[in-house]
């Protein structure tokens, strides 16, 4: 049963073939048997799982069934769910319970799916590891001693074990397709603005993307038909038809345009690595696609300009954590500075702390100009690039990241070595462009992810091109041990 | 670019973090590093380029001026790390 | 030395709106503390600020009556520093491109004399939350009731020489904002608050000193005096040789003392970028030409037409229409008493004296225009004393009835004009006052008009304070003359 996709759950519980709740209760006792392998759980919603499930499986008994009624499905932990304790990986929120549903939790809610509970990730979203999560790091399925990538790790490692059909994420700088790559599934980072980021605890406010994790595409497309569309709660949400994004998955590929960006293609890239993104590309030839080479000049500037914008946002984007309404307070301040500056010291770790304080400086008097104005000129050419390489193709492809799964502990004393993990995923968000990650081979035994990128609002293009190459191939349905 | 203690400490009090001497040298390196990550934005020609500071070159939508919310003081202060005839609490605020 | 005094305003304005700035939270003054601040307020993780229409329609017209030019394109920028009442952490406000651009206001002087007075800005932003400092165990209290509430900010340019013009300055922003009813000009809820900046340079000298900022005055007098205080310490710190410092001050108006607030901003680095969760608001000709067609008559077109609609003179059509709320209480009066100067007169003399004396709005005071009016119509047509009008317009402030002509009646206070009637009542009483008839006509033009008073008496007392005053007198004069 957890190793059907969400399309076949769903038209399991079509047919009455099983129950939402013997289903919510199938996925509960492999996370309780399963999870302490992987932590890829912060917090495991047994009771309320159950409890929808029974609704749902009413609901559906009356008739009034969606595609997700009675579906199980997790949260990563940076979406606020009313009532269910939301921690974004941070002691700053370990007991934080929020009083209200973020746009996506409710819409998920709205199509009856039951949540199985909020996933593991770095501390509000900073990393590539997991490995800066208060609540410990999780584990690549693929590995007991790998990094299942960051930040969205929980919810990709939870996926790969089969402890979740699929799972909800979150992207600044690669954090659904790193994570997908490195465990072996599918995840899909959408356009900026085609899902809402209210109540989705902000990390850097002009990157942040909420989108889907899955094994498969379909599933993927799925998840996004709930989640996309216009919310009047986010002002930098986009007010545009979301379409059936299954409707188009089995479209031919023929004549598909496919650019190769050959800074992307450099000799960061391992032989065996590069090998295998080719061997896919080379199937999606065989399904009719072409391929030619284009160039993104300014692509080497992204981790640059990314590591001034993403800290700066984030420097005031974290401030509210102050001790005062909710989250951590630290014991007995002798005064309001102590207040803040301990709350802070205890409630954050190191990386947060790192890039708020690295955010305040390229921000303060005197840098601003020299950083942060330089970064957003800078963030137009690589856009520009983008936006003149599409006009040649369809979309693009490229290696998802530079290696497999490393080792944990490997780059955790190394910032520098953690930030360019995401050397080929950064650009992606910096233009605001959807972008997914699928399987499409090993190296090592470790899973290998091949990213798409697509034009603006091009999901359904890039759903049914990685659709398409899960026809022929079956990387995305290999199990790890 | 290298970052100097001084920097690091006025930085931290700004960003009301409150750092030991270890920490500050750590931050030191690890700060040093970043900024010679980012550094290399200064080699891009950005002359003619005006900053982007959102993705898509959206404009803003406005709300109309209706109250939509209701009280929910309860909900919002059974979260709150200390409270009192409905106010926050804080240690003595001094202007 | 003969030092010049520089002064530039920035002025918070408290915008009229339904609902705050970034939410849907009311903005009504005097709730429970707390119970106006919804998840957007608090900050709360993941919350997101939408912008009011209703704020930028307030800042809009603002900007149109002002003369100013309308920001196209406004940008929210986030400014960053740590306070209790500020949940985020920092506030959304704008300061590269703001709404409204330069434009002027006009303030007239007592010596008769106008000025123009630039503005070099005006902006949107929210307003932060209150400390309470009542002791809570050695705690202060948050209340976030008032956090996001709209405000914009007005910046002067350095145009004012003197108290004396910042007040004018601050008065007729003050009736320009409520004639244009985007602020209830409530000074004691901090509806405006004005910061002011000083500076001193020799007379004659171009350059200007270095200045300080006074902050959070709220109200004129404060504002006068604490004015009045800065400039008296620059010039004691100048004329001892001393330099001035660049610094934020704040003035105790109780005690007519201000302090330094030099050690909080010192650390001060506000780190301004523009707000990453909000996009650029666009204006078209559309939304500027809808906020045209609400603008309502402003103060100087209003002074303008009184005079020319009323025949007031300069003064009196300045004071009445200054304050939207008066001068719609003066047309009242105007339009049921028919006489424009009495109309004017006890506008801005029993009503407004009583209104200040008890310290009532406009809308609360228990007369209406309508009342009053009838009450001019009743002293223009000589049946009631001036003295009498005073009575029966007591009687309608305390309640003590409500129709006028009843109020006269009842109290006796009808005055008799009848001319047969008050001869026959002269008649008798001269007849008991040969000798005091006599010294009259032996006297010059100047002593006769003292000797009035004392035939005047004993008539009042004979018609029970009843006759025409006016009416005694001609009779008076033509018997005792003849």
């Amino acid at each position: 049963m957890h190793n059907k996709s969400v399309a076949e759950l769903s038209r399991a519980l079509a047919s009455g073939e099983v129950s939402s709740v013997e289903l919510t209760q199938h996925f509960l006792d492999r996370i309780q048997q399963q999870d302490s392998q992987y932590n890829s759980f912060i917090t495991v919603c047994e009771e309320n799982a159950l409890a929808d499930a029974r609704q749902a499986d009413e609901l559906r008994s009356q008739g009034k069934a969606t595609p997700w009624t009675g579906v199980p499905f997790a949260h990563k932990d940076i979406f606020c769910t009313n009532g269910v304790r939301t921690t974004c990986g941070s002691k700053m929120l370990e007991n934080f319970v929020p009083p209200y549903d973020a746009t996506v939790t409710a819409n998920f809610r709205q199509a009856g799916a039951v949540c199985l509970g909020k996933t593991n990730m770095d501390e509000f979203a900073m990393g590539s590891s997991n490995e800066s999560s208060y609540f410990g790091a999780a584990t690549n399925p693929w590995g007991s001693n790998r990094v299942p990538g960051g930040s969205s790790g929980g919810s990709a490692a939870a996926v790969a074990a089969r402890l979740t059909p699929a799972a909800t994420a979150t992207d600044t700088g690669g954090s659904i397709r790193q994570p997908a790559a490195l465990c072996g599934i599918t995840g899909l980072k959408p356009t900026y603005g085609r899902v809402s980021r209210y109540g989705m605890i902000a990390f850097a406010s002009s990157l942040d993307q909420g989108g889907t994790m899955a094994r498969t595409a379909e599933d993927n497309a799925l998840m996004l038909n709930v989640m996309a569309g216009f919310d009047a709660k986010d002002s930098t949400s986009i007010d545009r038809e979301v379409p059936d994004y299954t409707a188009t998955l089995n479209e031919p590929l023929k004549g598909l345009k496919i650019g190769l960006p050959k800074e992307y293609f450099s000799d960061q890239l391992s032989p065996a690595m590069e090998q295998t993104v080719r061997n896919a590309i080379a199937e999606y030839e065989k399904l009719g696609a072409t391929v030619k080479e284009v160039s993104l000049p300014n692509a080497n500037l992204a981790i640059a300009a990314y590591y001034v914008i993403a800290p700066a946002e984030a420097s005031a984007n974290l401030s509210r954590f102050d001790g005062v309404r909710y989250g951590y307070r630290c014991d007995d301040p002798k005064d309001l500075m102590d207040l803040y500056t301990r709350t802070r010291e205890e409630g954050f770790g190191d990386e947060v702390k790192r890039r708020i304080m690295v955010g305040t400086y390229a921000l303060s008097a005197g840098y601003f100009d020299a950083y942060y104005l330089k970064a957003q000129k800078v963030r137009r050419l690589i856009q520009q690039d983008f936006v003149n390489a599409l006009k040649e193709v369809d979309v693009l492809m490229s290696p998802t990241c530079p290696s497999p799964a490393f080792v944990k502990g490997e780059k955790t004393n190394d910032p520098v070595q953690m930030y360019l993990e995401d050397i080929f995923t950064i650009a992606v968000n910096l233009a605001g462009l959807p972008a997914l990650s699928l399987p499409a081979g090993f190296v090592d035994g470790l899973p290998v992810g091949l990213q798409v990128i697509g034009d603006y609002f091009a999901e359904a293009r890039l759903l049914n091109a990685a659709h398409q190459y899960q026809q022929v191939t079956d990387w995305h349905q290999r199990t790890p041990e | 670019m290298s970052i100097s203690r001084d920097d690091i400490e006025k930085v931290a009090l700004l960003a009301r973090i409150r750092v030991n001497d270890q920490q500050v040298a750590e931050l030191e390196q690890d700060l040093g590093n970043i900024l010679d990550l980012v550094d290399q934005l200064q080699a891009a020609d950005t002359s003619n380029t005006a900053p982007m500071a959102h993705p898509l070159d959206a404009v803003q939508r406005l709300r109309a001026d209706e109250v939509t919310e209701t009280n929910q003081r309860e909900a919002y202060q059974a979260i709150a790390p200390a409270t009192e005839a409905g106010l926050y609490l804080v240690p003595k605020v001094i202007d | 030395m003969q030092w010049d005094v520089v002064i530039g305003l920035e002025i918070h304005v408290q915008l009229a709106t339904n609902s705050k700035i970034f939410s849907g939270s009311s903005t009504a003054y005097g709730a429970e503390p707390n119970t106006q601040a919804n998840a957007v307020d608090l900050a709360m993780p993941g919350t997101l600020p939408v912008p009011n229409e209703g704020a930028f329609r307030d800042a809009v017209m603002f900007g149109l009556a002002i003369d100013a030019e309308i920001g196209r394109r406004s940008v929210f920028e986030r400014k960053n520093y740590f306070y209790p009442d500020l949940p985020k952490g920092y506030q959304t406000t704008q300061l590269e491109q703001p709404i409204v651009g330069p434009g002027h206001v006009e303030i007239d002087l007592p010596d008769g004399s106008s000025k123009t007075i630039r503005i070099h800005h005006a902006h949107l932003e929210e307003d932060a939350g209150k400390s309470l400092h009542e002791d809570f165990h050695g705690m202060s209290g948050i209340d976030l009731n008032r956090a996001g509430t709209p405000l914009i900010e007005v910046v002067t340019e350095p145009d004012m020489r003197s108290a004396e013009e910042a007040v004018a300055f601050a008065k007729k922003l003050h009736s320009l904002v409520t004639s244009l009813g985007i602020c209830d000009g409530d000074m004691s809820q901090g509806s405006m608050r004005f910061d002011v900046n000083i500076s001193l340079r020799p007379k004659g000298q171009e350059a200007f000193g270095t200045r300080t900022e006074t902050k959070n005055l709220n109200s004129f007098r404060f504002m006068e005096q604490a004015i009045a205080h800065e400039v008296e310490r620059q010039m004691d710190i100048l004329e001892d040789g001393g330099e001035i410092i660049q610094e934020t001050r704040l003035y105790n108006g109780d005690r007519d003392e201000s302090r330094s607030m030099r050690s909080k901003e010192e650390a001060n680095d506000y780190r301004y970028f523009p707000c990453p969760d909000l996009l650029p608001v666009e204006i078209d000709d559309s939304f500027i030409d809808d906020c045209r067609s609400r603008l309502p008559e402003l103060p100087d077109a209003r002074k303008a037409r009184f005079k020319e609609q009323y025949g007031l003179n300069d003064y009196d059509a300045g004071l009445l229409s200054g304050d939207a709320r008066l001068a719609a209480f003066f047309e009242e009066v105007a339009e049921h008493g028919k006489d424009a100067k009495l109309a004017a007169n006890w506008t801005l003399g029993e009503f407004s004296g009583r209104l200040n004396a008890e310290d009532k709005a406009i809308n609360d005071a228990p007369i209406s225009g309508a009342q009053l009016g009838n009450l001019i119509v009743r002293i223009a047509d000589d049946s009631v004393s001036s003295a009498g009008a005073k009575k029966v317009f007591e009687a309608l402030w305390s309640g003590d009835g409500d129709n006028v002509d009843a109020i006269i009646e009842a109290k006796g206070l009808k005055q008799v004009s009848d001319t047969g009637e008050l001869e026959k009542l002269v008649d008798d009483v001269l007849a008991g006052m040969a000798d005091q008839i006599q010294q009259y006509r032996e006297a010059d033009d100047k002593k006769r008009k003292k000797l009035m008073g004392g035939f005047m008496g004993p008539l009042m007392k004979a018609s029970k304070g009843q006759g025409n005053p006016k009416l005694f007198t001609e009779i008076l004069k033509k018997k005792l003359e003849d």
